[in-house]
């Protein structure tokens, strides 16, 4: 992972920073010059809430390199309440909690290590609501 | 409009080519599609390839290839569309005689995957870098994420989807240029070692080194050549958002469904015409979404119909009698090129053991990621 790269997506990684269409009411996470539904071109901020449920999920096995040592890992398809989607791991959970439905919080964790003494990576993650 | 034809066919075999390099595998392709068209000259060329900078670090390809073809000078382009990048050089090549700006062009696809590159890492470019694969999702693992909603949404189950790869192994078998002539059980599939879960390792393509090419021009010096032919009826291109989040139903793929009724529609045909089929089964469940989006069932019915052998050889519509990605092999880039080719092969009566009968018209579907591009060609037969 490239280091500017990664700074320039920090608002919504950190922060969950989406936007919302004035003219339609999309919600674009991340947010984009053109509205993808109307191509409106006014948006005004607005910071995803961090929860979600999960649309579909997977158990990865077999991961690309920077991730190798995680496998088996959980990710997913999440949608938050104002309709925005993003893809997450789904950690702190055993695997057969997993279901389509189930509701999910997002929370700020690692995510990826720049070599081993490169800058640590963060962003969110799911964990399921108990 | 200017009727286009395919003229040549060439391929190399699929599968670990240790002994030859990304560019003496477009060359042997590009030689046999070219000796195979009769014609002695190519007055352009589109290549089709996902990543020859991140798979052996070669980019520049297009002057590469036709340099080795002995024929710089040409124009000659690259064309990226990632696992759709074949189809997708078939279609520009199309599209330069439908212009009338050349009469005799070249289009091929290549990939050399095995030369010791992170594939997976590779092959994850073709999704969102920033938003998908920055978490760590895997292609298998976005594939396996539209399994899991198609099984939720319709009860699919992975012995369906497994049905898929015993099918493709079958047809696979009498395909000389396949990657993986072995016949396979739904009880293999089942137990082979978790990619992505609901995807076990013979759920999906596998990683193959292989070229492709076909040699197009006019209908009308196709038949001065005096031998069968195949004519593009209809060639399509639709995007899509990459992130498969970004779906409005994630166990479908829009792209496809949009390329197939634009093709029906400009060709003048419905789903029922088509003779023979190659689709995009770069995972089993990738062939019973697609099926659903091309009209051949209704969407959820896919599974029950490839267990009762609907698109098996012999059966009402056959899917994938080159094996598919599954068993042909899955050189991205050379992949919808050679879907192309099974094609052209059936129209001119020249599958052999594939053959399907007084086979007429048949449609090549070829996609890109998880579904952000697909290219679809419909081709009829004259002789």
């Amino acid at each position: 992972m490239i280091v500017p790269r990664y700074t320039r997506e920090i608002p919504q990684r950190f922060r969950l920073e989406a936007a919302e269409c004035t003219g339609c009411g999309k919600i674009v996470f991340p947010p984009r010059r053109i509205c993808p539904k109307c191509r409106g071109k006014t948006f005004s901020p607005r910071n995803l809430s961090r929860e979600g449920k999960i649309l579909s999920y997977t158990v990865i096995h077999v991961a690309a390199e920077p991730f190798e040592l995680q496998i088996p890992f959980a990710v997913g398809i999440i949608e938050t309440p104002e309709g925005a989607r993003l893809t997450a791991q789904i950690v702190d959970c055993d695997f057969s909690e997993l279901a389509i439905g189930t509701r999910v919080r997002l929370v700020m964790r690692k995510i990826q290590q720049e070599g081993h003494a490169g800058i640590l990576l963060y962003g969110y993650k799911a964990v399921l609501e108990r | 409009m200017k009727e286009v034809a395919i003229v040549g066919v060439g391929l190399t075999r699929f599968g670990e080519l240790w002994e030859q390099s990304l560019r003496d595998m477009f060359t042997e392709a590009a030689l046999a599609a070219i000796a195979d068209s009769g014609l002695d000259r190519i007055d352009s060329m589109y290549i089709g390839s996902m990543s020859p900078g991140l798979f052996v670090h070669q980019e520049h390809i297009a002057p590469l290839l036709a340099d080795n073809l002995g024929l710089a000078g040409i124009p000659a382009a690259h064309v990226e569309s990632a696992c759709a990048s074949g189809g997708l050089a078939v279609r520009q090549a199309f599209l330069e005689i439908v212009s009338g700006a050349s009469e005799i062009v070249l289009a091929g696809g290549v990939e050399k995957m095995n030369d010791g590159s992170d594939v997976t890492f590779a092959l994850s470019t073709a999704a969102d870098q920033e938003y998908e694969a920055f978490h760590g999702v895997t292609f298998p693992g976005l594939y396996a994420m539209i399994a899991r909603a198609h099984m939720h949404q319709y009860g699919t189950t992975r012995e369906q989807l497994a049905q898929v790869a015993v099918k493709n192994h079958a047809h696979g078998i009498n395909n000389p240029y396949a990657q993986f002539r072995i016949p396979m059980t739904i009880d293999t599939v089942l137990r082979s070692s978790m990619v992505a879960e609901p995807l076990g390792l013979m759920d999906c393509s596998p990683v193959s080194d292989g070229a492709a090419a076909v040699v197009l021009t006019t209908a009308e010096r196709a038949k001065k050549l005096g031998k069968p032919y195949a004519v593009i009826r209809t060639s399509v291109n639709v995007t899509d958002q990459i992130a498969l989040h970004d779906r409005d139903n994630v166990a479908s793929l829009p792209a496809v469904g949009k390329a197939a009724q634009q093709a029906y529609k400009q060709a003048g045909l419905t789903p029922e015409q088509l003779d023979v089929i190659e689709v995009h089964d770069c995972f089993t469940i990738a062939e019973l979404v697609v099926m659903e989006e091309l009209g051949l069932v209704e969407r959820g019915k896919s599974g029950p119909a490839v267990m009762a052998g609907m698109t098996t050889l012999g059966g009402k519509i056959p899917v994938n009698t080159s094996g598919g990605l599954k068993s042909k092999g899955h050189p991205v880039g050379a992949t919808g090129v050679a879907q192309i080719i099974e094609i052209a092969e059936q129209l001119r009566g020249t599958a052999g053991e594939r053959q399907v009968k007084n086979a007429r018209i048949g449609m090549a579907q070829n996609m890109g990621g998880s579904g952000g591009s697909c290219v679809i060609h419909i081709l009829e037969g004259r002789s």
